[in-house]
């Protein structure tokens, strides 16, 4: 583990106490109900009420692939913006030539961009 | 002794998540065990000093990645305890995997500690008072050029294979053409008809 780590580490300490009244804030509110509401289960409780009927078929349903395809593009596209990030922070120290190959790694996309735009995968009928 | 506890609670509840994912009845489940399975990697990242990695595993995989698996699981119709029943079929060629990746792992290891020295050349040295990011961008757009450009393409086919399996043609919509409606002026929409009185149209 390389030294120097340590102040690092204690940057993230807000996190971790985010973290952890989080974790005991979840846990309070699941064990209080159990200890304080009264509990008295009846099979009828959950039943379908008087003229209600019982459920047809199972919550989950096929729906459209396209939401799938636009998740796909998003993701696509938030890994391309995260692989700029480092880039946006080097851009002077790595001069020209950092600037040209994320360029090109931009230009390549943007062509992946203009194929999908063209095919009309971002319409929406 | 903080890092150490830290270390081993991640590992714990990392390795606790990925068994779950695999043995949890419900597929819901699954996809929410993975996502704190993703979260303890990126504690154990920032653990080692992998900041930026740790970050992007946050963003990408629980962000994304994770919501396009629940898609998928809320997308499947199937019945999943049917799906189950052939799950013991597949054990042998899971443990056939599993086994290979051990043996990578144990001859990585091992080598590394019969030979400290080895794993050196390998580490890029991050120079004093030089964030993690930064170290990152200093070597990916020059040094490994080539490997961000594939990475450029693999993401380049990934969104073409992801229209070509996905999109097809549906007849009979109206889309929308922007263009168009907006440049449609009042003469081609609206026309004045001259009725006689009591003769209708």
């Amino acid at each position: 583990m390389p030294s120097g780590l340590e102040p690092l580490l204690l940057e993230y300490l807000p996190i971790i106490l985010f973290l952890g009244i989080a974790i005991v804030l979840g846990g309070v509110l699941m064990v209080l109900p159990l200890i304080l509401a009264p509990s008295n289960p009846d099979p009828e409780k959950l039943s379908a009420y008087e003229c209600g009927f019982n459920a047809f078929e199972d919550a989950r349903m096929k729906f459209d692939v396209r939401f799938y395809l636009v998740g796909i593009l998003f993701i696509i596209f938030d890994l391309e913006v995260a692989l700029l990030i480092p880039w946006a922070i080097t851009l002077f120290p790595n001069g020209w030539f950092g600037f040209g190959s994320a360029m090109l790694f931009l230009g390549i996309l943007t062509v992946g961009f203009i194929y999908e735009w063209k095919k009309g995968a971002l319409e929406w009928e | 002794m903080l890092m150490a506890l830290a270390f081993y609670l991640f590992a714990a509840v990392l390795t606790v998540a990925a068994v779950m994912v695999i043995a949890a009845r419900n597929p819901v489940h699954s996809v929410l065990f993975l996502i704190l399975a993703f979260f303890n990697a990126a504690g154990l990242f920032v653990l080692l000093g992998a900041e930026f990695l740790a970050m992007t595993l946050v963003i990408v995989y629980v962000g994304a990645v994770a919501v396009l698996f629940l898609f998928v699981v809320m997308m499947l119709d199937i019945d999943f305890t049917e799906l189950r029943e052939g799950f013991l079929n597949y054990a042998p060629i899971g443990g056939l995997i599993g086994g290979v990746l051990l043996i990578e792992l144990v001859l990585f290891l091992g080598g590394m500690m019969v030979a400290p020295a080895s794993s050196a050349p390998r580490a890029s040295p991050v120079r004093e008072g030089v964030s993690n990011t930064q170290a990152l961008g200093e070597v990916i757009y020059t040094q490994y050029i080539f490997v961000f450009q594939a990475a450029g393409m693999i993401l380049l086919i990934a969104m073409i294979g992801a229209i070509v399996l996905t999109l097809r043609e549906r007849t009979g919509v109206r889309r929308q053409n922007v263009a168009a409606q907006v440049g449609r002026t009042r003469a081609q929409a609206v026309e004045n008809v001259d009725i006689k009185p009591g003769a209708g149209i």
